[in-house]
C-alpha cells in the first residue's frame, strides 16, 4: 500500500512537471482523457457519463441492483485522491464556510433541475450534437462569468 | 444475457472509467478552483493586451474532451448494435429546452462560479481537501432535496 501511494506521489509529481511544460498541451490531454472515460462508459455500458445524474441517482436509488455508478463514482474519487495528491499546492486560501455550503448547493439544486453539468451537457451533451445541452452549456457558462466578475468586484 | 460472469466485468469497466475521468481531471486542472475561476473570470480579457488577465486554458480541456465524443457518440452505434456489456445504449431523450433546463443551469454556473468546483472535481477531490469536502455535502444535499421536490411534483400534477 505504501509503496503504492509513493508510486502515484510520483505519478502526481511528473504530471505537474508536466503541467509546467505547457499549460494549454496538458489541458488538452486532460480533455482527451475526460473524453476517453466518456467514451468507455458509453461503449461498454451504454451510459452518458454526466457526473451529476449518476451522483444524484445513486442516491436516491442506493439500493438498485446495477450498482455501476457507484462504482464508477468510487474510481472517481480514488481516482482523485491519488492523482491529487502531489497537486496539493495551495492553489487557494480556505474560503469562508458560508460561501462553499452556498456554492455546493446551488450546484446541486441546479444540476438535477437542469439535468446535468460540465460533463452530462458539455463533454458529453456537445458530443451528442443535443441542442438542449449546447443551451444549457451556454447558460451555465454565462451565469458563471457573470458570477467571478461579480465576485471580483465586491472583493 | 447470462447476467453473472458480465456483472463484475460492468462493475469493473464503471471503476476505470472513473479513474479515467480523475486522471482527466487532475490533469487538466479542473481540480484546481483557482485555474477554474481564472478561466471564468472573462473580463480580465480585456486587462492589458489580449488573453490579458484571463486564464484561457480550460477552455483547451473542453475542446480536447467534446473532439473525442464527438467520435465517441457518431462511431459506438455503427460499429456495435449494443454496448459491451449491457442491453441497449441509454440516450437521454429529452430534445426541449424548457424552464427547468435554463433555470437549472443557471443556478450551477453560478454555484460554480462562486466556488470553482462542477459536481466531477468536487468528488474527485472531496478527501484531498476541506473546502472540496464541505462543498461535496452541500452539493448532495442541493441534490437530495431537490430529487425529492422534482418526484413529489411529478406525482401531484401526473
Amino acid at each position: 500500500m505504501i509503496t503504492f501511494v509513493t508510486f502515484s506521489k510520483q505519478i502526481s509529481e511528473s504530471i505537474l512537471m508536466f503541467a509546467n511544460f505547457n499549460p494549454f498541451f496538458t489541458a488538452a490531454i486532460g480533455g482527451v482523457l475526460i473524453g476517453a472515460a466518456s467514451w468507455l462508459l458509453w461503449w461498454g455500458l451504454g451510459r452518458v457519463a454526466g457526473i451529476s445524474g449518476i451522483t444524484a441517482e445513486a442516491l436516491t436509488a442506493p439500493r438498485h441492483p446495477d450498482t455501476w455508478r457507484w462504482a464508477f463514482l468510487a474510481g472517481l474519487i480514488v481516482g482523485g485522491c491519488l492523482l491529487g495528491q502531489g497537486l496539493e499546492i495551495p492553489s487557494l486560501p480556505t474560503r469562508p464556510m458560508g460561501l462553499l455550503i452556498c456554492a455546493g448547493l446551488l450546484v446541486g439544486i441546479g444540476t438535477v433541475w437542469g439535468s446535468g453539468c460540465t460533463s452530462g451537457h458539455g463533454v458529453c451533451g456537445l458530443g451528442r450534437l443535443s441542442v438542449r445541452s449546447l443551451i444549457a452549456v451556454l447558460t451555465f457558462m454565462a451565469t458563471g462569468m457573470v458570477t467571478v466578475t461579480l465576485m471580483r468586484g465586491a472583493a | 444475457m447470462n447476467t453473472t460472469p458480465t456483472r463484475s466485468g460492468r462493475l469493473g469497466l464503471a471503476f476505470t472509467a472513473g479513474l479515467i475521468f480523475a486522471a482527466g481531471l487532475v490533469l487538466s486542472g479542473m481540480t484546481q478552483p483557482l485555474k477554474v475561476l481564472g478561466f471564468l473570470d472573462i473580463t480580465a480579457a480585456w486587462k492589458g493586451s489580449f488573453p490579458g488577465l484571463w486564464d484561457p486554458t480550460l477552455a483547451f480541456v473542453m475542446g480536447g474532451a467534446v473532439c473525442v465524443t464527438l467520435l465517441a457518440f457518431a462511431w459506438t452505434q455503427r460499429l456495435t448494435s449494443s454496448p459491451y456489456l449491457a442491453a441497449q445504449f441509454h440516450e437521454p431523450a429529452r430534445t426541449q429546452i424548457d424552464l427547468p433546463l435554463l433555470a437549472g443551469a443557471a443556478l450551477f454556473g453560478a454555484g460554480w462560479g462562486l466556488a470553482g468546483y462542477c459536481p466531477g472535481p468536487a468528488l474527485a477531490s472531496a478527501l484531498l481537501n476541506n473546502d472540496a469536502l464541505i462543498f461535496t455535502a452541500a452539493m448532495l444535499t442541493g441534490m437530495l432535496i431537490t430529487k425529492a421536490l422534482m418526484s413529489r411534483n411529478a406525482k401531484t400534477s401526473g
